[in-house]
């Protein structure tokens, strides 16, 4: 389902940019452009079409949570699916987020099963 | 140090490295390392707050750290690089936060600094409080590493 999606993978960690890379490329997902943060991926959702963004939460210059609000604020890519990566269940982080309009977060460690059940389960509530 | 926090970091570092790498972790028995030389060649670090005060660090040897990485980004790596670096910066973050998280569930809430990685053999870990710290020796098919603690408890 959905393996045309294009996927925007944001993390500051460039190791942790190929470890999702690879994990999509389990799910069947192999079309994924990188930024490095925040201001980086603003860019690229203005000039390239992205279905799916995946974003770490902790980046200097932008965090995750700043990302997602400044998408969601942009009433032409606002709709955008957004998963937050988190290394930790903070519940005032996840409220936060929630509240922000993120689609869903995932905690690391996972799997790419549980990463493809999430972007499942999330392009179906969009229907 | 409480056992507790020995069996919760030592958690959270096992289910990172077989959720990740999908590599099997054999913890062997603790001991205490009274010197800041490093067990491995490629160490991760990071410290912590709150509820305790300390640090925890990773130490892999080349050949596991290759072998983790490896399975991590779906290539064969082959030299300890800025890759390398990177991953074991992320993997010690990750088995803190696991770590954390169970310690979080028996009502103790630790925070974590951005995480150190030093490379090379022969090289030290200066842990927060100096040491000396609780070593867990861990096999995997592939070569060891340990676990290296050292914390104290903060008074109620």
């Amino acid at each position: 389902m959905g393996k045309n999606l294009n996927f925007l993978v944001v993390d500051d960690f460039a190791t942790m940019r190929k470890v999702l890379r690879n994990l999509l490329k389990q799910s069947g997902h192999e079309n994924v452009v990188e930024a490095e943060d925040g201001v980086s991926a603003l860019q690229i959702i203005k000039t390239q079409k992205i279905d799916f963004i995946i974003s770490d939460w902790h980046m200097p210059n932008m965090t995750g949570l700043e990302l997602l609000k400044s998408i969601r604020a942009d009433k032409e890519v606002s709709d955008t699916p957004f998963l937050m990566i988190t290394a930790e269940t903070v519940p005032d982080s996840i409220i936060s987020a929630l509240k922000a309009g993120v689609s869903s977060y995932i905690v690391k460690p996972f799997t790419a099963e549980v990463l493809s059940e999430k972007i499942a389960k999330i392009m179906e509530k969009m229907g | 140090m409480d056992q507790k926090f020995i069996d919760a970091f030592l958690e959270g570092t096992i289910d990172v490295i077989k959720t990740m790498a999908f590599i099997e972790t054999k913890p062997g028995k603790p001991y205490m390392k009274n010197d800041n030389a490093a067990v491995g060649d490629v160490s991760g670090i990071i410290g912590l707050t709150g509820a305790v005060i300390g640090s925890l660090a990773l130490s892999f040897s080349e050949a596991c750290i290759l072998r983790i990485v490896s399975n991590m980004l779906g290539e064969e790596m082959t030299t300890l690089n800025h890759d390398i670096e990177d991953a074991v910066g992320e993997i010690t973050n990750m088995a803190s936060g696991g770590g954390r998280k169970i310690l979080a569930n028996g009502g103790l809430n630790i925070a974590a600094a951005i995480p150190t990685v030093v490379l090379g053999r022969n090289h030290s870990i200066q842990h927060v409080l100096g040491g000396p710290s609780i070593i867990i020796p861990c096999s995997t098919e592939d070569g060891p590493f340990v676990v290296d603690i050292c914390l104290v408890e903060r008074s109620k």
